[in-house]
């Protein structure tokens, strides 16, 4: 069984792919249930923003294990403008270009960590977990 | 993948068919949007069964495409949000305020054939033919019910096992 996938994110359709894989590798790694469609939209969330905010990039899935904890970690990457004001951006209903804002702050409510690091003019990395209970 | 739109009577019925990407999206609603004018619509279905995901872009689009339909004088109704879809929504705290949503195809119908229904009694009480064919104004008198998302929420005087089956005679 594969423990990483790669997508890169390019177009729209790839945000579709990225959520397909997210779910096999999710159910590969133990989630079944609501987790899957939980986990398929928290990648959503984050592989459209790139699309969105920063053009291209690629999200990542792994296995997440963490000390005795099993789980899956997603990482959204891009090199994208960044984001300034990285709190601000966090808030529920913030949005630069009017969306809902409910993408960042929903995928945080999605998932058990949520870490975001931005520096403006050089890129985006989100890197969230989701354990198994 | 383009949807598919099926016309039954007054009714247009979308089954979206697989995941969608978001240009399949804008498609249905310029599809929708086209065919509500052309077959003189009064009700929309949009079965998202198979979609493995709502999220907030398929939202907004969603209720947009909900709301440019009602500019154009008919109701949308999204059916078949599966359980986990709608548990994921939730947490995101995404909503489809003022969009018509029920269980299923079945149930769909139910709560558009409610509105036909009743349109169908205050036509009998002498309106005019014109009101059949559909003015802009047709679905004013309703205007102020949209939000329920059940069909027997809406009126409890309706029967909706015999609304349904009334409104699709009534289309043909
Ligand atoms: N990868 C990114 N690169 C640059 N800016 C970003 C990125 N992701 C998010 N942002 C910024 O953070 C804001 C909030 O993002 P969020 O996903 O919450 O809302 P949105 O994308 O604007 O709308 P929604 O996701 O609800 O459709 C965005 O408007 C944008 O300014
Ligand atoms: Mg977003």
């Amino acid at each position: 069984m594969a423990n990483e996938s790669r997508i890169p994110i390019r177009t729209t359709a790839d945000i579709v792919t990225a959520r397909q894989k997210g779910r096999i590798l999710a159910m590969e790694l133990g989630f079944d249930g609501s987790d899957l469609t939980v986990i398929a939209t928290a990648i959503s969330e984050v592989a459209r923003n790139i699309i969105d905010h920063a053009k291209s990039g690629e999200v990542i899935i792994t296995r997440g294990n963490q000390g005795g904890k099993r789980g899956i970690c997603v990482v959204a990457h891009d090199s994208g403008p960044g984001i300034a004001d990285v709190e601000q951006a966090m808030q529920y209903g913030y949005s630069t270009r009017n969306g809902l804002g409910i993408g960042l702050p929903g995928a945080k409510l999605l998932m058990d960590e949520f870490n975001i690091s931005s520096v403006a003019g050089q890129g985006t990395t989100i890197t969230m977990r989701k354990w198994r209970h | 993948m383009r949807v598919p739109i099926l016309k039954q009577g007054d009714y247009l019925i979308a089954s979206v068919q697989s995941v969608l990407s978001d240009d399949d999206l804008q498609l249905l609603r310029d599809d929708l949007a086209d065919r509500v004018g052309r077959f003189r619509s009064r009700g929309v279905i949009i079965d998202v069964t198979v979609l493995d995901v709502i999220d907030s872009f398929a939202t907004r689009t969603l209720r947009a495409i909900a709301h440019m339909l009602k500019l154009r004088g008919a109701h949308t109704v999204i059916v078949g949000i599966q359980p986990d879809v709608a548990f994921a929504m939730v947490q995101l705290g995404l909503t489809l305020a003022g969009v018509g949503t029920a269980l299923d195809l079945e149930e769909g119908l139910e709560y558009l054939g409610g509105r036909a229904h009743r349109l169908h009694e205050h036509r009998s009480f002498g309106s005019r033919e014109e009101d059949r064919l559909g003015h802009p104004l047709r679905t004013g008198r309703h205007s102020h019910e949209h939000h329920s998302s059940r069909p027997r929420d809406e009126d409890e005087n309706d029967h909706p096992g015999h609304a349904s089956q009334r409104s699709l005679e009534y289309g043909q």
